[in-house]
């Protein structure tokens, strides 16, 4: 019995080499989980235990930083900093905000064109 | 740009996969890769609002994680390449010798190990994607990729051919599955032919790749 | 005092509990050496929860390749070695 994550041995194709530069949508997913953990907010255990908990598919379709996002929706919530409300609320708000500004249509390769004004 | 988008479902990726078509409808993936964004955007500003972080902290943290880079691991093994009492120090406590250089590691215990002529050491995380960021800075795509983590404990060998090592069979193989708060450094062999060079030109020899253990560094490429 | 010393044979208990382990599956049930020993860590196990406790012994355990896989290609020196803790390792006789 695996979780997803657990696999060492697991037969997979050959590497990849290519590199990747975070684009800016994960680079500040990246500092708000360093920002978040340096509160004792989250730390890298319960990080990962959310992501596996995630199950199979988000493994397989998820990119890394959006399985660190998904597991710090889920802490925040865990914690009592956030409720899902407030954040299914603030999703629709931005999402709003987006589709307005036209930049609704994201994918992985066009998240660097958020406007200026998503810029913190 | 295709064999990336047939890649998609299958792989551990981080890479911009940019479309061949741009206005088509969105497909489900796009839509969980937009929602992930979204909600990243979203739970940055709730907790930015609600004062559980600072925009300025979460700028330090990326400029923070920008600063670091494998020129700083590069720095440490090649003053373990000329100094001995360093490299000594090195082996026996990675977070002080890390430290001496102005590295400092926190949360995790750095060990640095030693590739020989007769061992040679490669690094990964099975189950995540635990490195030494706090020297190297962000791992490589594909360190996280399941395709590595999966087979390099299974075929290390066949898996250092793809990134053109090969080992002879009298050179033994050790592979750290870094499955705790410890992260590994390896230390390359000193490449022959460099007795003339100065620390900041061996640092310069010393890549990223060669520290996680999938590269070494040849003779004479200097 | 840890329970183990470096060159102690040990073997991963074969367990499946549900939860944050970070005793990989391919580990479980196989025989190894101590390379090291680490020193006393918070537990993952409970850390994955925001929970404290007795902190546990932690080990470097070193596996020949051969050992984890039937049809292992290479060297009969190869070696896996991963760093797990206290409670999942059973000695030896």
């Amino acid at each position: 019995m695996r979780s997803p994550q657990d696999i060492g041995g697991l037969p997979e194709g050959p590497v990849n080499p290519s590199e990747h530069m975070l684009n800016f949508w994960e680079k500040q997913a990246d500092g708000l989980r360093a920002a978040v953990g340096a509160k004792g907010l989250m730390s890298s255990h319960e990080s990962r235990r959310a992501i596996e908990s995630l199950g199979e598919d988000a493994m397989e379709r998820l990119t890394y930083y959006e399985r660190w996002t998904a597991a710090l929706s889920l802490q925040m919530v865990e914690r009592g900093v956030l409720t899902q409300d407030e954040i299914d609320a603030k999703v629709a708000e931005v999402r709003q905000r987006l589709a307005d500004t036209g930049e609704l249509e994201l994918t992985s390769g066009e998240a660097e064109k958020l406007p200026a004004e998503q810029l913190p | 740009m295709s064999q990336d988008h047939q890649n998609h479902h299958h792989h551990d990726h981080d890479h911009d996969h940019g479309h061949d078509h741009p206005h088509a409808p969105p497909q489900p993936d796009d839509k969980v890769h937009s929602y992930y964004q979204i909600l990243s955007i979203a739970l940055k500003e709730l907790l930015i609002e609600k004062g559980v972080v600072t925009a300025a902290q979460v700028r330090q943290f990326i400029e923070k994680r920008d600063s670091i880079t494998p020129a700083n691991g590069a720095k440490v093994v090649a003053r373990a390449w000329v100094d001995p009492a360093y490299r000594a120090r090195l082996f026996e406590d990675g977070n002080a010798a890390a430290a001496e250089l102005g590295f400092p590691i926190t949360g995790t215990r750095l060990v640095a190990v030693e590739n020989t002529p007769d061992t040679h050491n490669v690094v990964v995380c099975t189950l995540c994607s635990c490195y030494p960021r706090d020297l190297l800075g962000l791992p490589p795509a594909w360190y996280k990729s399941r395709a590595y983590r999966a087979r390099v404990v299974r075929e290390p060998r066949a898996v250092l051919r793809e990134f053109g090592t090969d080992l002879s069979d009298d050179v033994a193989l050790r592979v750290h599955d870094s499955t705790a708060d410890i992260r590994f450094l390896v230390v390359p062999q000193r490449p022959a032919g460099t007795e003339g060079l100065d620390e900041d030109a061996l640092a310069a020899l010393v890549t990223r790749d060669a520290m996680i253990g999938v590269a070494r560094i040849e003779d004479g490429a200097h | 005092m840890s329970r183990l010393s470096p060159g102690a044979l040990v073997r991963v208990r074969e367990d499946y509990p549900p939860g944050h382990i970070r005793t990989p599956v391919y580990l479980r049930g196989k025989q190894g050496v101590v390379e090291r020993y680490f020193g006393a860590f918070e537990n993952p196990e409970r850390l994955a929860y925001n929970l404290t406790g007795p902190k546990k012994d932690l080990y470097k355990v070193r596996f020949r390749a051969a050992d984890l896989w039937p049809d292992y290609q290479g060297s009969p020196k190869d070696v896996i070695e991963a760093d797990i803790y206290d409670h999942w390792l059973e000695t030896m006789g």
